[in-house]
């Protein structure tokens, strides 16, 4: 009875703890800009194949495939800590054990991926710690990065081990004490025979230890969770059934931007027109984004895929589409607070613009889209940085020399370069070809 | 050796007068009509078109910028301008299919017109070319690229951006050269550099420029021809060429370039 209500205990802190949290991250979803979703059924089929089939982390298939397993390791083994939770409060032991060979096999399949996610962890932790892995490099890559992505494998590692430990020593104390095994451990079964030598009351204990230790730790690790970037585990999933479904060479239309053309093209529509312009067009600082681009930056984890294949990173140039999610993320971290007691008008004299992101980086943008193209989770980096030069462009006029001649150009003569429209047919001049029979 | 003929391109203010509907709308696009050596591009599809005797029309003195470079570069005032403007060109001439040349108004017209109210069946040329080959209109026999190395550049916004990664293909396997692939080529292309933009400003600060890395690339595959299929790459292409010396090996052509030789029109 103790034990369940210490249990019970441990059990209402977590939670409570993950409100108050989840609460302050959520709020912030207030500040951004609505957009709608359409489409659900695709939605669902696109969660599908990139969340639950992992297609596009296979991209890079090494890391990929670990990943995947990982992945898929979790949704099972999820399954055990649910019942861990059923049975710390209700005092029973395996209580899922009714569910007969299901039963078995999800502990069986839950026990072997524990091995594997191990086994995956340690070579994960291995190419942070001694490899060279140049995504893990970078100007946005601090120190405190680094410690995170470490820190969050290490609770994964400390997982496994207790799981293996726990699974173990549970065959072990339950040989010892003379009941019926419940469930398949064809790792822990191997494992064991290390053990065979301890006394019933250890084989007890370690059991009982690896019990709290595991379940503990999940409790912790869902609370450090939404401070670390490794919240990817809880966001990942969603933000991909959420995220761009159009093809990647889509930009999103300013509707805004449409109505004043066309009151420019016929002022006759003026009368209809309703006005409500944004308080400004692009995106300047962490409020001016849409609920998705905010989405997408809470479920980064950082890995660089983006960053890697960027050809202006590739090339030294400032620009790493990873950092543009960090930072979104960072600025909304910050400037949160400080709009939820004051409100829209809440002015720390920074900016995402300007304090995070330099222009420099945006304009080194190709937009060939590369970045969305490997991100594992769907997230779209080139559309906020199109954002933020549309915020240069409308707002500021604050585009390069060389494009802004080109505006001027397709403005006059409608073309980048200074040719008159009449000279477009130049090319068709004298055009003759070789007669073929 | 006389024996060419004149190749007439049909304007569609004209074409429409006389009281017909051309089949098909080329839009050339501004570096089609103003970049010296896209033109060439023109020209040569514009001959295919020719011998194909395929039902079609340019706009001509009528036909203005498409308006990526603009939208891309953040100007969306200047964009939506071009895009309604063209609209009311193009669904002034009723246009129903287009064929373009460049990947940027391909993408532009088949994904972004229609919500401003401009819905066409877009095809790059590349397609087109893929069609008139698997149709038998198109059928190559003579022998200009034997014993020659092509690799193909994956425009970005035929590929990533419109998951058109065989019809170029498609084509080159018709050609009678050998066809090689860069380490990263299809989804994983490197872009030329000149996206979003670039092609127009000085590019930022870094240790070196996008088309030198890419041309670097091509080059390592040992080939004799960079195939491309955009204005955009075939200036970086061409200028990351000149910049490696490498002008006496290494060629690049367009995609339509190398099936207009092959017909040897």
């Amino acid at each position: 009875m103790l034990k369940q209500l210490l249990f019970g205990l441990s059990l209402l802190i977590t939670l409570g703890v993950f409100a108050y949290t989840m609460r302050r991250l959520f709020y912030n979803f207030r500040y951004t800009r609505p957009k709608k979703l359409r489409d659900f059924c695709k939605r669902l089929k696109i969660t599908f194949e990139v969340a639950i089939l992992q297609t596009k982390i296979m991209r890079f298939p090494f890391a990929g495939l670990l990943h995947a397993l990982v992945f898929w390791g979790f949704i099972i083994i999820l399954f055990g800590s649910i019942e861990m939770v059923v049975d710390g409060l209700a005092g029973t032991v395996r209580v899922f054990g009714f569910l007969g060979w299901f039963y078995d096999f999800l502990t069986g399949a839950g026990d072997v991926f524990a091995f594997i996610i191990f086994i995956s962890i340690i070579v994960f932790l291995a190419r942070r710690l001694f490899f060279t892995v140049n995504r893990f490099y970078g100007l946005e890559m601090k120190p405190v990065s680094k410690a995170d992505a470490n820190l969050a494998l290490s609770f994964i590692l400390l997982l496994m081990v207790s799981l293996l430990g726990m699974n173990t020593f549970y065959l072990l104390d339950a040989q010892a004490a003379g009941r019926a095994v419940v469930g398949s451990y064809p790792v822990s079964a191997l494992l064991a025979g290390w053990f065979e030598g301890m006394s019933a009351g250890q084989m007890h204990f370690w059991h009982e230890f690896n019990w709290w230790f595991h379940i503990l730790l999940i409790f912790v690790f869902a609370n450090v969770l939404p401070y670390s970037k490794h919240f990817h585990v809880f966001m990942s999933v969603p933000n991909v059934f959420v995220s761009r479904i159009e093809p990647l060479g889509v930009v999103d239309n300013m509707d805004s931007i449409t109505r004043e053309v066309k009151l420019m093209l016929d002022p006759t529509l003026a009368a209809d027109a309703p006005a409500e312009a944004p308080s400004r067009f692009g995106v300047a600082d962490a409020e001016d984004v849409n609920w998705v681009n905010y989405m997408n930056a809470l479920s980064c984890t950082e890995c660089g895929r983006c960053t890697s294949v960027c050809p202006a990173n590739i090339t030294g140039k400032l620009l790493s589409p990873r950092k543009i999610m960090m930072d979104l993320r960072a600025r909304m971290k910050e400037k949160g607070p400080g709009l939820a007691k004051e409100g829209g008008q809440y002015d720390d004299g920074k900016a995402l613009l300007g304090s995070y992101i330099s222009e420099e980086e945006l304009w080194a943008c190709t937009m060939c889209n590369a970045c969305a193209m490997e991100c594992p989770v769907n997230i779209h980096q080139p559309s906020i940085i199109l954002d933020m030069r549309r915020y240069l462009v409308l707002e500021k006029s604050a585009a390069p020399g060389g494009l802004n001649a080109a505006f001027t150009n397709i403005e006059n003569n409608g073309a980048p370069w200074q040719f008159s429209p009449h000279d477009r047919l130049k090319w068709a001049e004298e055009l003759s070809m070789n007669k073929i029979d | 050796m006389e024996n060419k003929i004149a190749v007439k391109v049909p304007v569609m203010a004209d074409v429409v007068a006389s009281g017909h509907q051309p089949e098909w709308l080329f839009w050339v696009g501004s570096a089609g009509a103003f970049d010296d050596r896209y033109r060439k591009v023109t020209r040569e599809f514009a001959k295919i078109l020719a011998y194909l005797g395929t039902d079609y029309a340019v706009l001509g003195a009528e036909e203005s910028d498409s308006g990526d470079v603009a939208r891309r570069a953040g100007n969306e005032m200047l964009f939506q301008m071009q895009v309604l403007t063209n609209i009311q060109i193009l669904n002034g001439y009723g246009v129903k299919k287009i064929v373009s040349c460049c990947p940027h108004d391909y993408n532009t017209f088949k994904h972004e017109y229609p919500v401003l109210g401009g819905s066409y069946e877009v095809w790059h040329h590349t397609q087109f070319l893929q069609k008139m080959i698997e149709s038998g209109k198109i059928n190559i026999k003579s022998n200009p690229f034997d014993g020659k190395t092509i690799v193909f550049h994956d425009p970005c916004y035929l590929g990533r951006a419109n998951n058109e990664y065989e019809a170029p293909r498609f084509i080159l396997d018709a050609l009678p050269a050998l066809n090689v692939e860069m380490k990263r080529n299809r989804s994983k292309a490197l872009c030329c550099g000149a996206g979003g933009g670039q092609m127009f400003k000085e590019a930022e600060k870094g240790n070196k420029e996008v088309f030198i890395e890419r041309t670097e690339e091509a080059i390592a595959t040992g080939a004799d021809i960079i195939a491309t299929a955009c204005p955009f790459c075939m200036v970086m292409m061409s200028d990351g060429i000149k910049y490696k010396n490498q002008e006496e090996r290494l060629k690049n052509y367009d995609i339509a370039e190398l099936v207009s030789m092959s017909l040897g029109l």
